[in-house]
């Protein structure tokens, strides 16, 4: 479902490009709610800290630091940041893998946005369930409630299968129980919950029953990462809005035989690289998506 | 056919249905018989499978005999909706009849480490 949203509803945004993407349910004007407001938050995904080739990024030390100066010189400032998951590039040394989490934990804390949300992806927590992760960012499954809207972090990367698992589900449909069926509900998660491409582990072992939870809520919005690129699908009337990397793109799913990082291309540098702008109107239930691309913001 | 190889029949499918089995694999199981059937040991080690290359002929059943050389890992055949965990030390069977002809993937679907995502093979199912 996807519908148009008046501009006014918007917060005014820096002047910097990118494709734009609306998409949510709606409710009846009665349905709306008196203490919702418009705001918008940064999601940021798939950064890879540690990923070395020139092949694929020359400038693997330096997109992250672009993408967060880049956010931090938006006219208006969002009111949080998520990051949905890879934030480091995995590693066999967990060592490695703690300095590496060091490292982009200094590096994000020079955004002036001081509400960060943090969430895995199986580059982070796959190897040790989130051992490492959670020393630094804590808790990988939790929720938030933000001017209306209710946040769920799912986590279905530190169990290695892929799977949300039945403790984490028992979690969802107990904070569910204490949500109004038309709430608005976004979900922040790594993987698809879906299976968007199972053969290029684009998928989530117990996503349908994830899914089919949701599915009892008239207002779900799921932004996850994993892919590496934008991408919108609706299962019954959830939307799901996959968003870029910030490190190298990924074909369309199911595209090729294999599933390869697409090289960097030096005529148009960081092409497919970027993060995006979700507007949210809470009175309406809808959101606004707007992709930027690192390219853009030089 | 009797009626004790009729029990046997049915009780393997309620037993394949409550595992949650695909029902072309249900269905294989009840019209084929194991005369024909070829065996294929695949081992799984970090990050390849041994072979990655396999050809199957359509409509004759085929076992996987799978297992790991170092750690556990996953077997995932998405197309005909088989997959199985492979643990050191034991050997995983998974039977079905490629009911399609193509090229299809599988791949490890337990993450385990820098190069998972290149453990990948392919069958070629063939008329």
């Amino acid at each position: 479902m996807i519908h148009q949203m008046h501009r006014r509803d918007f917060l005014k945004l820096a002047g910097i490009g990118g494709a734009v993407f609306v998409s949510g349910a709606t409710l009846s004007a009665g349905q709306a709610q008196q203490d919702m407001s418009a705001f918008y938050f940064v999601q940021i995904s798939d950064t890879h800290w540690g990923f070395s080739g020139p092949a694929i990024n020359p400038d693997s030390q330096g997109t992250l630091k672009k993408a967060i100066a880049a956010v931090n010189s938006l006219e208006e400032q969002p009111d949080f940041v998520v990051f949905t998951g890879d934030l480091t590039q995995t590693t066999d040394d967990p060592a490695v893998r703690r300095t590496r989490l060091a490292e982009f934990r200094d590096i994000v804390s020079d955004l002036k946005v001081k509400t960060v949300r943090f969430m895995p992806g199986e580059h982070d927590a796959s190897l040790d369930r989130g051992d490492a992760y959670q020393t630094f960012f804590g808790d990988m499954h939790y929720t938030f409630d933000h001017k209306g809207v209710h946040f769920i972090a799912l986590d279905n990367v530190s169990d290695p299968t892929a799977a949300v698992g039945e403790a984490q589900l028992d979690w969802l449909r107990s904070d569910l129980e204490h949500v109004s069926s038309d709430a608005r509900i976004v979900v922040l998660t790594h993987r698809p919950l879906f299976d968007l491409a199972p053969a290029w582990d684009w998928a989530t072992r117990d996503g349908d029953a994830v899914i089919d939870t949701l599915l009892q809520h008239q207002n779900v919005t799921v932004l996850y990462g994993h892919i590496h690129q934008e991408h919108h699908h609706m299962t019954g009337h959830i939307a799901h809005h996959a968003a870029k990397s910030l490190m190298w793109a990924l074909p369309e799913p199911g595209s090729a035989p294999k599933k390869v990082q697409i090289p960097w291309d030096a005529a148009s540098p960081y092409k497919g690289l970027g993060f995006r702008n979700v507007k949210a109107d809470t009175a309406q239930a809808r959101y606004k998506i707007e992709e930027l691309s690192v390219g853009n913001m030089l | 056919m009797t009626r004790s190889a009729i029990a046997l029949h049915a009780a393997l499918l309620v037993m394949f249905a409550g595992a949650g089995l695909h029902q072309s694999v249900i269905r294989s199981w009840a019209r084929e018989t194991p005369n024909n059937e070829q065996t294929i040991r695949i081992s799984a080690s970090t990050f390849e499978f041994k072979p990655s290359e396999i050809t199957l002929k359509k409509d004759v059943p085929v076992i996987f005999e799978l297992t790991t050389q170092d750690r556990r890992h996953g077997f995932n055949l998405p197309d005909f909706h088989l997959r199985a965990d492979v643990q050191p030390g034991t050997t995983e069977k998974l039977r079905f009849v490629p009911r399609k002809v193509g090229t299809f993937t599988f791949l490890c679907d337990i993450f385990c480490g820098d190069q998972h995502e290149e453990m990948t093979g392919t069958i070629r199912v063939v008329e």
